[in-house]
């Protein structure tokens, strides 16, 4: 048992820090709180995780909201499917990002698919709910009014009830969003090189743990911030609602 | 050994996985045993005890404050925001900035998990609290309840579910993420999963399986609890609501 753990964390812990010679090689090797020359000499290295990640990011949101849009039109008016959807999704949301990597192993294997399946799972239960939740939450007196100008059933979800739905569902966004950015980090466990690539490589070098750390969470705040704006400018009528993380 | 194992061949890798949970075995490196009953049990306690220091030291944090803050209808920005700054971190870059900054060891990994765990209990405590009916709370005070009464007995009993949504919320994500304490020098279950090249892909996916099943099984105590004590009138009302 200790052997085996032994074993295991020189491996796991294993840091290899890249130019031990030149001119920041005193601030890497005494591992200082950052380094800057390092981090503008090799900011570089984090081009391509950084691009990965957000292809991933957005590929698994966009995937997700895609399919979450189509549950929650079935539920809508079937009222007896949302728990099944509810529960459905929320068991698959509770599994650990790196246990379902592991569990995925033996059937998809390590690799994108892993990474895309696993992430646009994770988004469906957010999204889920709250593009319910904003139908849910339009007002019976506007639906009234476009039916009484003749809308058909279809007519009105697109022009009444979606429209005023829209804060919820840009609200469910911006978390699924947000989360998504901060899980695919681990994606690096599914042999997908984002930003917990070279984080996970150069584990305990400090300068490159704030680069990696500090690039995901700006990408996420970025999203955020796009969102927030996009919501204000197609939903002006109303202040972005505080959300509970349920 | 292999005789005594059970015939999963069917199953495949999961097939392996189950017998490396219940059959000790060679290590891929060879020399030392692993896997088996003894050397799960003993990594599920040890990523127990870590989840549940963390998680308690996280709600003893986080939910007086979230509380407070939602009584007095105080910084609604501050709690709102922490909690989706706490969706933006990933953990893996927490718990490296905590060992490469603060340090290794039980004590300053828990602090990373303790950090983690913050964010959705004490936003939910606060939106939770803050949105208990003001005429429920105006009723209380005109019954003579002190402020610490009110807080007791009308607005903690009808905030129970949002906020233990957050305490679930929290909980789950401690307990997938002490997984990575295995890369700060802890032994936790994480040692199955990233110690491909000495458990073999049937500890791999051994570690997975019980890590998932752990969980699933704390998020539905946590709901069992959740319902235990949430106020038998809220219950109804939301029978009554869905219905």
């Amino acid at each position: 048992m200790t052997l085996a753990i032994a074993k295991l964390v020189p491996l796991l812990g294993a840091v290899e820090i890249h130019n031990r010679t030149g001119p920041n090689a005193p601030c890497q090797a005494q591992n200082k709180a950052f380094c800057l020359g390092w981090a503008v000499d090799n900011f570089d290295r984090y081009t391509t995780p950084f691009l990965n990640q957000l292809l991933l990011v957005l590929l698994c949101v966009a995937l997700g909201f895609a399919i979450a849009f189509g549950l929650a039109l079935i539920s809508h008016r079937r009222r007896w499917l949302v728990s099944t959807f509810t529960g459905a999704t929320g068991v698959l949301y509770t599994i650990p990002s790196l246990a379902f990597i592991f569990l995925l192993l033996p059937i998809t294997g390590l690799g994108w698919t892993t990474a895309i399946l696993i992430l646009t799972v994770y988004t469906l239960q957010i999204l889920f709910r709250n593009i319910l939740a904003g139908l849910g939450n339009v007002p019976p007196e506007s639906k009234d009014a476009g039916r009484g100008m003749g809308m058909t059933d279809r007519q009105l979800l697109w022009r009444v009830e979606l429209p005023l739905a829209l804060p919820e569902i840009i609200a469910g966004l911006r978390i699924a969003t947000v989360s998504t950015v901060a899980i695919s980090t681990l994606m690096v466990f599914a042999n997908v090189d984002t930003l917990g690539g070279p984080l996970y490589q150069q584990i305990t070098f400090k300068t490159n743990i704030v680069i990696a750390g500090g690039l995901s969470i700006l990408m996420a705040v970025a999203f955020d911030a796009l969102l927030l704006g996009a919501q204000r400018l197609l939903a002006p009528w109303r202040r972005p609602s505080r959300e509970a993380i349920v | 050994m292999s005789h005594t194992f059970i015939h999963l061949g069917v199953l495949g890798t999961f097939g392996d996985a189950f017998n490396f949970i219940f059959y000790q075995q060679e290590a891929r490196t060879g020399q030392t045993m692993v896997g088996g009953p003894d050397q799960v049990l003993d990594l599920t306690e040890k990523h127990l005890r870590i989840t549940f220091l963390a998680l308690a030291t996280a709600t003893a944090i986080a939910l007086p404050l979230g509380v407070i803050l939602g009584h007095i209808r105080r910084g609604e920005t501050f709690a709102i925001a922490l909690g989706n700054a706490g969706r933006a971190v990933p953990e893996l870059a927490l718990i490296a900035f905590v060992a490469a900054y603060i340090g290794v060891g039980l004590g300053n990994v828990t602090i990373a998990f303790t950090i983690l765990g913050i964010p959705p209990i004490l936003t939910n405590a606060y939106v939770g609290v803050s949105q208990v009916d003001r005429n429920a709370v105006e009723a209380a005070r005109g019954m003579g309840m002190s402020e610490f009464e009110v807080i007791r007995r009308v607005e903690l009993p009808l905030a129970v579910p949002t906020i233990m949504a957050g305490v679930r919320t929290a909980a789950v994500n401690i307990i997938a993420t002490v997984a990575l304490a295995s890369l700060a020098g802890l032994s936790t279950l994480g040692d199955f999963i990233l110690g491909r090249n000495v458990y073999g892909d049937a500890g791999v996916v051994a570690g997975a399986i019980v890590i998932a099943v752990l969980t699933l099984i704390l998020e539905f105590s946590l709901a069992g609890l959740q319902w235990a004590l949430t106020p038998r009138g809220l219950k109804l009302a939301r029978a009554g609501a869905a219905a």
